[in-house]
């Protein structure tokens, strides 16, 4: 296994609503929490890769953490917006160029569904005239095919999001931390059949901030050193089903998420059998249900026995989403990406509190995947 | 009233029998719609219009339950007399599947497989007083 980078320093500020303090302060806060945890300062970080979707130019936080003259450069990728600057970084110091760098994802966004912006996303104007430019529908249109295929339930979509909100329960960085049962996810209002408004993240706001170096530096900043085994950013190819999607083709494409992870598990030299738990994207609950498959953790259809039986609670065989994940968090686009990574180091290192997953675990996995079709895939290991 | 396309150049309008127009790669014959100039199959530069069938079967479904925010939508945004309406994706066969309002709403009565024909509804009035229409699928009775 490749060990060449290591995450030495993670900061994170809460998820969910924070009035009076803007996308780029929590950014700022999340980096300097970064930084104590690594025992840096500010000066000695070389390089940043960062970036929001909604909350400004990363760069400009200079003005506030200090104006060091590193190399800084804004990521702007969508949903892999913090997965792409995380992908950089990691790249960055592979090479060989620097040795101690930061990964930094923030955001805030207005309340409700995302409003999309059809020009910037390549659509003619009448595809949102005519109500069709919503994120909403795709995963309701793409689950339900699902269902439809493969026998998943709607109870299995009630479970999914009971377990997000138990664990978000546990996490005090987390938005939604009031469990709810299966049968309160299924009674809430439906707003994009089959999917109801708890099985749905909102946008929300939120930072993170990852301070990686050279492994064999790793021990000047930590005891506990969570190695990078994989980082890994693919796109559509043709055939594939995607958000905000006029037409699709008729030959089947499995998806950016099958690419990435695909290339992710080929870089570390594993396997999914390999992995002790795992993020993995839940827009909505049924998201998380077809990204286990798609991600190589199970055949299709398999995680209705998965869900019903408990295997993916924290205590389960395969843990998933043990943050209470976008569905407890909320999604703000730039942070979503490096939450993930955040609960995962907290995970290898054994400091997850109430969530901590049993029998010491000592490889995790995290999956994004958003518009227009765009996945990203990291492999830790302590 | 004078009924308007909610664009030009997406579906044919005015006809009695509407069809969306949609481009086919003049190198490896593959569909695209709305009309685009390059092929995503196989990279090619060439494309054609055409139109595309009007009848394909439902692949899959949803219903908008909720307004969607104005702008870009256009229709009915009014909490207290929106109308959920259906959305999916039909099957046109040997060409694409090609996504749209559906005229039913009811999760009781859509089915994945189901026939579906391609019409014309309102969509919103405009500034000048006419009725902005738009492109949906219907069951086919
Ligand atoms: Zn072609």
């Amino acid at each position: 296994m490749s060990t060449e980078v290591a995450i030495v320093g993670i900061g994170m500020h809460e998820f969910g609503r924070t009035e009076g303090v803007s996308g780029m302060e929590q950014g700022v806060i999340a980096v300097r929490r970064a930084c104590a945890d690594a025992g840096v300062k500010w000066e000695d970080v070389q390089f940043a890769f960062g970036g929001s979707a909604a909350a400004g130019a990363a760069d400009t936080m200079v003005s506030q953490l200090g104006l060091t003259g590193l190399q800084f450069i804004n990521v702007a990728n969508g949903c892999a917006t913090g997965g792409s600057a995380l992908f950089s970084a990691y790249n960055t110091i592979r090479s060989g160029v620097f040795d101690l760098g930061i990964a930094i994802g923030f955001d805030k966004h207005e309340r409700g569904a995302f409003r999309v912006d059809t020009r910037g996303a390549g659509l003619g104007n009448w595809y949102g005239a005519s109500g069709l430019a919503l994120t909403t529908q795709f995963f309701g249109m793409k689950i339900n095919r699902y269902m439809h295929e493969y026998g998943i339930s709607h109870s299995t979509l009630g479970k999914v999001s009971e377990k997000a909100f138990r664990n978000g329960s546990m996490n005090p960085m987390a938005w939604r931390r009031k469990p709810i049962s299966e049968q309160e996810a299924l009674d809430s209002l439906m707003l994009s059949y089959p999917l109801t408004q708890y099985m749905f993240c909102s946008p929300g706001e939120g930072g993170v901030a990852l301070i990686l170096a050279r492994a064999d530096k790793a021990h000047l900043y930590t005891d506990k050193p969570i190695f990078l085994n994989a980082a890994v950013v693919r796109s559509r190819r043709f055939g594939s089903f995607e958000v905000l999607a006029p037409s699709i083709a008729l030959e089947h494409n499995a998806g950016p998420t099958v690419d990435s992870s695909k290339a992710a598990f080929e870089m570390a030299g594993i396997g999914p059998e390999d992995i002790d738990l795992a993020q993995l994207q839940d827009t909505e609950a049924g998201a998380e249900v077809m990204h286990m498959a798609e991600n190589g953790f199970c055949e299709h259809g398999e995680q209705e026995f998965m869900i019903q039986a408990g295997e993916t609670e924290i205590g389960g065989k395969f843990p998933v989403n043990t943050d209470g994940g976008c569905l407890a968090n909320g999604e703000p686009i730039g942070a979503s990406g490096l939450r993930q990574v955040y609960e995962n180091v907290l995970q290898l290192r054994g400091q997850a509190g109430a969530r901590q997953v049993p029998n010491d675990p000592k490889v995790a996995y995290t999956h994004v995947y958003g518009a227009p079709g765009i996945s990203g895939v990291t492999i830790l290991s302590r | 009233m004078a009924q308007v396309p909610v664009t030009e150049g997406v579906f044919t309008w005015p006809s009695e029998t509407p069809q969306l127009i949609g481009s086919r790669c003049v190198a490896c014959g593959n569909h695209m719609f709305p009309v685009q100039a390059g092929c995503p199959k196989c990279t090619g530069e060439k494309t054609e219009q055409v139109l595309l069938g009007r009848r394909g079967t439902l692949w899959t479904w949803t219903v908008q339950g909720f307004p969607p925010k104005a702008p870009p939508y256009a229709g009915d945004v009014d909490p207290k007399t929106f109308k959920a309406f259906g959305v999916g994706y039909v099957e046109l066969p040997g060409q694409i599947k090609v996504e749209a309002r559906l005229t039913e709403a009811d999760p009781e009565k859509l089915k994945i497989g189901m026939e579906m024909e391609l019409v014309i509804v309102p969509l919103s009035t405009d500034a000048s007083g006419n009725e902005v229409v738009t492109f949906a699928f219907a069951p086919v009775a």
